[in-house]
């Protein structure tokens, strides 16, 4: 009987070597982010996504084929690592995530223990690529964000007072707050008040838009994400005070917190890589097999992002001729390889020419919207 | 004038931790029990008003009734289920449980309604009334919150004085065996005082969120704490006291966050508290209770 069992077995072992052997290379990818939660907006459009862009890469090369899992992690570093190992259990090759920053330098240090190779769509603190050389961004880094925006408010004369509200408990609004500060000093911008909250006292955020009002403050400068977004927003209103708003990427999913009444977004601007309004083909492409996956919804940058993150890892895995047979460690030396050899160049929905260094940090050129009529329009 | 409206903005955020904290403190003044769960009720009944209110577009008033009645039945499950059958237990256990149908709430309150964030429209569809020429403007809210709490003040205070059942109360609360003896019923008396609390957790939960307007499950977690300091600070089971630690517990918060620094702020408010009980172990206006051995 055991003889049997072992001749059973060792027959279904060979066969499905056989099988394998003739089938495509398929390669998996993970991917982590907040699907429920605060920031469940960020996360439902990554995923979205990354479906997308697996769909495609899969039909246009059936030798090499994607495998994506995408896993919940409620914006929680802890949550996070639970996720990051559900996925390595399954067989993660490559990891696609994550979405946001905190939860991102909690999985970061465990991909760099396993040497993992990992794309963010969007966790854009300086401190994800500082990690080490295996994570990799697709969107800008927050010090550029932060000094972007300085050097966009200034350019483009948006303001002559300029207040401050960020959240000093997260990195990626502490980061881009600081390089902010810095480069508006650069370009000789007045900064009249710069205030703060934390995640436990982000209840009520009116003191800090009352200082700013106090302070003369013509324009706001918000690197913070769109919950707490949308309540100074609606504080300013209560108050009758009319600055100008100017954001960064965070504030993409201001327009879709439920109950939020848009009209109050009137007029804020902000810096993001991806506008759904573009009329090139790629991002008309895009718009519309969202809408059609979604059920009619637009796709963010966040999206775009996702999307990205799928391709360029599709390119460099066909560049570096990855096989399904590789471990973790040997697919990121491979893919590192390629991302950081100098030739490796892609044209994403977020940026053309995208091109990475040995720091991860992308390069490529930021765009300023506005909000007009409840959509995102482009500034220039 | 810029001092004069950080002080109102205070005075909002602390009548309504002044509303909370008066659910808490009628609860533990009766049922001698810290109800954790208090500031999860307050989220269901924020919940209550943005279906009826926010997203159906019932009258304001009538959602506010609704949400009060869904509540007053939440308060009154929650102490039939959770605590009667822990009425002789030890106060640990009791407290343990508390937290537990805190948590239990929260989680169920993720599952049924998503946790991603609401934003909540406000009841009170007044302007903000501007005054010294359009340099202080006080939101509408601040105002009814702070009408709404005062009045419901005097009324517990009228209520407990001079009514039968708030003699019974007193009497539950004074000594639980003797009101027994003396043919009050002691399990009717505290179902009545969570139905009570739980009634005006929801009146809280909608002033509250129509000044902050962010609706998660976990909006009641941190004013449910605060008010909680609140009670403590007033002197816990007093209802002016109640009160009274509400608002200065607000003026405190803001005014820290105005003048000395927007993160420390949370940090000064637990130090004055900290002060106080020092200095006065049973809170500003609390009683000074001897306890025979």
């Amino acid at each position: 009987m055991k003889k049997l069992i072992t001749a059973a077995v060792t027959g279904v072992l060979a066969a499905s070597f056989v099988m394998s052997a003739c089938a495509a290379e398929t390669i998996k990818i993970g991917g982590i982010g907040p699907i429920t939660g605060a920031a469940a907006i960020y996360g439902n459009n990554v995923k979205n996504g990354m479906e997308i862009a697996v769909e495609d890469v899969n039909a246009t090369n059936p030798d090499l084929q994607f495998e994506l899992q995408f896993e919940d992690d409620e914006h929680d570093p802890e949550k996070s690592v639970n996720a990051y190992n559900t996925l390595k259990d399954w067989g993660m090759q490559l990891l696609g995530g994550t979405v946001t920053t905190s939860p991102c330098l909690a999985v970061g240090a465990e991909a760099l223990n396993d040497n993992m190779l990992l794309l963010t769509p969007s966790a854009s603190s300086q401190d994800v690529i500082d990690l080490g050389d295996n994570v990799f961004q697709v969107c800008f880094t927050d010090p550029n964000q932060g000094s972007a925006s300085a050097d966009y408010i200034s350019e483009q004369k948006l303001g002559e007072k300029i207040g401050v509200i960020y959240n000093s408990a997260d990195a990626y609004s502490s980061g881009i707050y600081s390089t902010f500060i810095a480069e508006a000093e650069a370009v000789g911008l007045e900064v009249v008040a710069e205030e703060a909250f934390t995640d436990d006292n982000s209840t009520d955020l009116t003191t800090q838009v009352q200082s700013c009002q106090n302070a003369g403050a013509d324009l706001i400068f918000l690197p913070i994400y769109y919950t707490p977004a949308s309540q100074v927003l609606i504080a300013a209103d209560k108050m009758g005070y009319e600055p100008k708003f100017f954001g960064c990427d965070g504030l993409d999913g201001l327009l879709t917190v439920e109950g939020f009444d848009t009209s109050l977004a009137e007029g804020v601007m902000l810096l993001t890589p991806f506008v759904a309004d573009a009329d090139d083909e790629k991002t008309k492409d895009f718009v519309a097999k969202y809408a059609e996956k979604t059920g009619g919804d637009v796709p963010n940058q966040f999206a775009a992002d996702g999307y990205d993150v799928v391709q360029v890892l599709y390119a460099a895995c066909e560049e570096a001729g990855v096989t399904s047979d590789m471990d973790a460690s040997e697919v990121c030396e491979a893919v590192k390889a390629v991302l950081t050899g100098g030739e490796f160049s892609y044209d994403g929905l977020t940026g053309e020419g995208m091109t990475w260094d040995a720091s991860g940090a992308v390069s490529k050129a930021p765009r300023g919207m506005i909000i007009e009529n409840g959509e995102y329009v482009g500034l220039d | 004038m810029q001092f004069l409206g950080y002080l109102i903005s205070g005075i909002s955020l602390g009548s309504v931790y002044a509303l909370i904290a008066l659910g808490y403190t009628m609860v533990y003044g009766i049922a001698k029990m810290l109800n954790f769960a208090h500031g999860d009720v307050i989220m269901v009944g924020g919940y209550m008003v943005y279906f009826t209110f926010c997203s159906r577009g019932w009258n304001p008033l009538l959602a506010v009734l609704f949400a009060m009645a869904v509540c007053t039945l939440l308060g009154i499950t929650i102490e039939r289920v959770a605590y009667r059958p822990l009425r002789s237990a030890p106060s640990l256990a009791v407290l343990i449980t508390a937290i537990g149908v805190s948590f239990l709430l929260q989680n169920s309150a993720m599952l049924l309604w998503k946790s991603d964030p609401k934003s909540f429209t406000s009841i009170i569809s007044m302007d903000p009334i501007t005054i010294a020429g359009g340099q202080l403007s006080i939101p509408a809210e601040t105002i009814v919150t702070i009408l709404v709490s005062v009045i419901i003040m005097i009324i517990l205070i009228w209520f407990v004085n001079k009514t039968r059942i708030g003699h019974a109360m007193k009497a539950v609360s004074e000594d639980r065996g003797a009101a027994q003896l003396m043919g009050i019923n002691v399990n009717g008396i505290i179902s009545l005082t969570f139905a009570i609390g739980s009634g005006l957790a929801a009146i809280a939960g909608a002033l509250l969120l129509s000044s902050y307007p962010t609706l998660i499950p976990t909006t009641g977690a941190m004013p449910g704490i605060k008010a909680f300091v609140a009670a403590v600070f007033g002197g816990i089971g007093s209802i002016p006291g109640a009160f009274l630690g509400g608002v200065l517990l607000g003026v405190i918060e803001n005014l820290s966050k105005a003048y000395i620094s927007t993160q420390l702020s949370d940090a000064i408010v637990f130090l004055v508290l900290i002060i106080v009980l020092l200095v006065k172990p049973t809170g500003l206006l609390g009683k000074k209770t001897a306890v025979k051995v």
